[in-house]
């Protein structure tokens, strides 16, 4: 076949050229992708794209605002480069590229967006089950508009202090697993029946001969309200604040609903930029192989592939932590091998997968996992000899960091377990629950946060707690619980 | 099968209404910030625009985080040297250990959020809540001084001045108002036909019958909008007062102003300067330097020339009566700020004082003196400062203020020029 272009320049005929080949590719190994679209934008509307997280349409807020400063201020300095591409998770899904680039890297943004990505965002398990990609646009347009409506009717402070209250809490206002759908009235009566049913054979006369123990001996604590600990906090806020309006319930369920649209992301970065990084490395050789981009095509795509997969050591100066792209491309790269190329250390510690199918393996380790799980499952001893990855232990009773374990045979499964669990979003959020609501008495609202390993929340609990009672209009109470059972300091905001 | 969407021509700036949000609740901070940078900067980039930085915490936005503290491990790439259980002493700062990833980024000192202000925003921040004292808008300007006014409603007037809405209420009480008598002269109509009717008074009741028929179609009649409805908008012209004012500007250039004090004359000035041509079309500005006699310049030269020489400060004070009084007489709002070192000797300091008492002061709104210490002096208050305290007692239009370091400059104006709460 021949090259479809030499150079840097490109036009809308090349993508749309360049579209059909990489879509011919990555059929032939099998992606499963939304329909795409793509949008060709210029620098200043990346920078407007990055200040609303990539959304193309976002309601008005400071934050934002502060973003974008932020944002064009490292990007003027040249602190920052921007990014090549920004793909949303819709269906349609979008993806933006930079009118800069040269057809190289737009031919690399669009198999890295909207064939990598785009297959993750269709087929792991999260976004299936967290996100709606075909309602997401629609609904941002929603939300914009009514935010301004309040707005306009309620004026924009007061509808900025419910967001600001709401953007703090943003974390906790997302749920982890799904909530029961409530019992149909036929369900619910058939369980009724059932249960009179199971008490009439249970029936036994002697029963009634026992002494009744007296009624008042011991005070019957009032039934407390939630039955269970709340983890989403905004969802209990919306449902049962005593003070908020109609509009500003409505406004919390925004901001929760965009906590819980971004919550895949922020679950699956590595296995996500892994994925789409591998995808769009292993469909340019392909074409290269199939003779359709030329050798100079090549090397430039050669040079921003290893730009993007570079991981620096901890102490260099420019260390950012762990580059998801590095770690997630190294991970299903190793994958393939191992499926392809095993050596005995590979059929020693997954002889599952060790020889299989490589697609099927792949396919199967991107739908059903997150970060964490994934590291826990997938991270093999060769890759932590090539990342020269190792534990610090720090802790507080200690005036030295301590190294818990490395890159050797016996610490192997130790640094895999710490890494996974630094993926996992207990160790990212506190864990901070509505533990109780005073439904009877005064109203009030106790969290309690569950302190682990004796980890403190950050001077800012404070301002959160405050934020807390401008929703619920009566006393917020923190309570802090040591691991040991033992009450910790408590945070108190009332009128 | 793709989509391309070319959207580079369109919605562009769509993050400008949120970064002026964030100015606008970041008001505080970003004043301060402003301020601070005035008193750094260097005079010819005054007016410049420029990075503000205001403080992180200032401007954060909270969630329930982890602290440091408590016992946690982490995971890093690129070990060389370690193995298990080797003890490293910990980094210095809250950073934790190099860190992992966003922890060790934010404990690193990024502790100054910077961003740049655009030049307008940076004036409209520098003068925010500045204005005139005691500027009063009582003079009438010149006749073309004249502003459309609406002026209620009219019964004449072009259609195109129609007022709807006025015009149908209008109509609406017109029809009201006659159809209300019409109802009840048919309403008694009706008694008599019917009484007439009963007695059998056939001739009383085909007359009653017809005159109901008349007052009938007469009702039908009543048009829906008549000529005495009409209304108008009416506009008229009324005289605006415009406030003139013109700000005479004395610098003392003597040989005993030092460097340091021409420049914290010059930058006193220079705000002066940027907040009246900003602020105030209708300002006129004078420019009087003085050394032993004074001469009116041009502001090029008011702040670039360099010249020395003696003291008096009276003959400043007597050019600017001089030009007030040749070209400012009637309907101005005349301002004088002065600024020098006080450095002056002999009879000039209780003359300059009975000359402003006299005939500067009942002609002025507002004399503002800037002294401009040596900050050696200390509180020792110069003879021309004890001379003007005196006048100052007695009058209320005259504000005096001593200014030793660049960064004093800022708030002192700030003082004298502060907007007067009504």
């Amino acid at each position: 076949m021949n090259v479809i272009s030499r150079g840097a320049d490109w036009d809308f005929d090349l993508l749309e050229r360049y579209d059909a080949a990489i879509s011919g590719v990555a059929a032939d190994f099998g992606l499963d992708t939304y329909p795409n679209q793509v949008e060709v934008i210029t620098s200043e509307q990346m920078l407007d794209a990055y200040a609303s997280s990539g959304l193309p349409v976002g309601y008005p807020h400071w934050s934002y605002g502060k973003e974008f400063i932020r944002n064009e201020q490292a990007y003027r300095h040249g602190m920052q480069g921007l990014a090549y591409e920004i793909v949303i998770n819709s269906d349609p899904c979008i993806a933006y590229l930079m009118e800069e680039n040269t057809m190289a890297m737009q031919a690399l943004v669009i198999a890295h967006a909207s064939y990598g990505h785009n297959a993750f965002f269709k087929g792991n398990h999260l976004f299936r089950q967290w996100t709606q990609a075909d309602a997401i646009l629609d609904y941002l347009v929603f939300a914009r508009r009514y935010v301004m409506e309040c707005e306009e009717r309620h004026g924009a402070e007061a509808v900025e202090e419910v967001l600001d209250a709401c953007h703090a809490l943003m974390q906790h206002g997302v749920d982890r697993y799904r909530r029961p759908a409530a019992a149909t009235l036929r369900a619910e009566t058939m369980r009724l029946a059932e249960r009179e049913a199971h008490r009439e054979r249970q029936f036994n006369d002697l029963w009634r001969t026992l002494p009744e123990a007296p009624r008042d001996a011991v005070p019957r604590r009032s039934r407390s309200f939630p039955g269970d600990p709340q983890e989403n906090i905004l969802y209990f806020v919306e449902k049962h604040s005593p003070k908020l309006e109609p509009w500003q319930r409505e406004l919390v369920r925004i901001v929760r609903k965009l906590a819980q649209y971004f919550y895949p992301q922020g679950q699956t970065k590595v296995m996500n930029e892994g994925w789409a990084t591998f995808w769009h490395y292993t469909i340019m050789n392909r074409l290269h192989e199939q003779g359709r981009v030329d050798d100079a095509f090549m090397l430039e795509f050669l040079k921003s592939h290893t730009n993007v997969i570079a991981q620096l050591p901890f102490d260099s100066r420019g260390y950012g932590g762990l580059n998801p792209y590095a770690l997630g491309y190294a991970m299903y790269s190793d994958l393939r091998r191992i499926c392809e190329a095993p050596d005995a250390e590979d059929r020693a510690w997954f002889p599952d997968i060790a020889g299989s199918d490589w697609q099927v393996t792949l396919d199967f380790a991107m739908r059903n996992f997150k970060d964490e799980s994934f590291i826990a499952q997938y991270l093999s001893p060769r890759l932590m000899r090539r990342f020269h990855l190792f534990a610090i232990a720090d802790h507080d009773g200690e005036d030295e960091l301590v190294v818990d374990s490395i890159h050797d045979e016996r610490g192997y499964r130790r640094v895999r377990k710490l890494l996974a669990q630094q993926y996992a979003m207990e160790a990212q959020v506190p864990d901070v629950q509505v533990l109780r609501f005073d439904r009877d008495g005064d109203r009030s609202l106790t969290l309690r946060h569950h302190r682990h390993r004796g980890r403190p929340l950050t001077e800012a609990a404070n301002e959160v707690v405050a934020h807390l009672y401008r929703l619920w209009g009566f006393a917020v109470r923190l309570e802090t619980q040591e691991a040991d059972g033992r009450a910790g300091p408590v945070v108190e905001c009332q009128v | 099968m793709v989509q391309l969407i070319d959207r580079r021509e369109s919605s562009r700036g769509r993050s400008a209404v949120n970064r002026e949000r964030f100015l606008r609740r970041y008001k505080a901070q970003i004043q301060q910030a402003v301020r601070r940078m005035v008193g750094e900067r260097r005079l010819a980039d005054m007016e410049q625009g420029g990075e503000v930085k205001v403080p992180t915490k200032d401007i954060s936005e909270p969630s329930f985080s982890f602290g440091h503290g408590g016992e946690r491990e982490f995971v890093l790439p690129g070990n060389r040297e370690y193995v298990a259980g080797d003890r490293i002493p910990r980094p210095d700062g809250a950073g934790g250990g190099g860190g992992r990833g966003r922890d060790g980024g934010e404990g690193d000192g990024e502790d100054a959020f910077v961003f740049s202000l655009s030049r307008e925003e940076f004036m409209q921040i520098f003068f925010d809540d500045l204005e005139l004292p005691h500027l009063a808008r009582t003079q009438f300007g010149r006749s073309e001084q004249k502003r459309s006014v609406r002026a209620g409603f009219a019964r004449t007037g072009v259609p195109a001045n129609l007022a709807i809405v006025r015009t149908l209420t209008q109509s609406l009480a017109r029809r009201i108002a006659l159809r209300g008598s019409l109802l009840r002269d048919m309403q008694a109509l009706e008694a008599r036909f019917g009484a007439a009717a009963a007695a059998g008074q056939s001739g009383q009741a085909a007359a009653a019958y017809a005159e109901l028929e008349r007052i009938e179609r007469r009702r039908g009649k009543l048009p829906f909008i008549d000529e005495p409805d009409l209304r108008y908008r009416n506009r008229a012209w009324r005289p605006e007062p415009i406030a003139r004012a013109v700000m005479f500007c004395l610098m003392d250039v003597s040989a005993s102003m030092d460097e340091d004090k021409k420049d914290l004359a010059k930058r006193f000035f220079t705000l002066l300067y940027l907040f009246l041509t900003r602020k105030y079309g209708e300002v006129d500005l004078v420019f009087i330097r003085h050394t032993e006699d004074a001469e009116e310049v041009d502001e090029d030269t008011f702040f670039h020339d360099t010249r020395s020489g003696g003291t008096v400060v009276y003959s400043a004070l007597d050019l600017a009566e001089t030009i007030r009084a040749e070209r400012y007489a009637k309907d101005w709002n005349v301002y004088v700020a002065q600024a020098s070192d006080g450095d002056a000797f002999g009879a000039d300091p209780a003359r300059s004082a009975r000359f402003l008492r006299e005939r500067v002061l009942p002609a002025t709104r507002y004399f503002t003196y800037l002294e401009l210490a040596s900050p050696q002096s200390g509180d020792r208050a110069s003879s021309l400062w004890a001379e003007y305290e005196r006048v100052a007692e007695a009058t209320d239009n005259l504000a005096m203020r001593r200014a030793d370091s660049r960064e004093q400059i800022y708030p002192v104006f700030r003082e004298l020029f502060r907007k007067e709460v009504s």
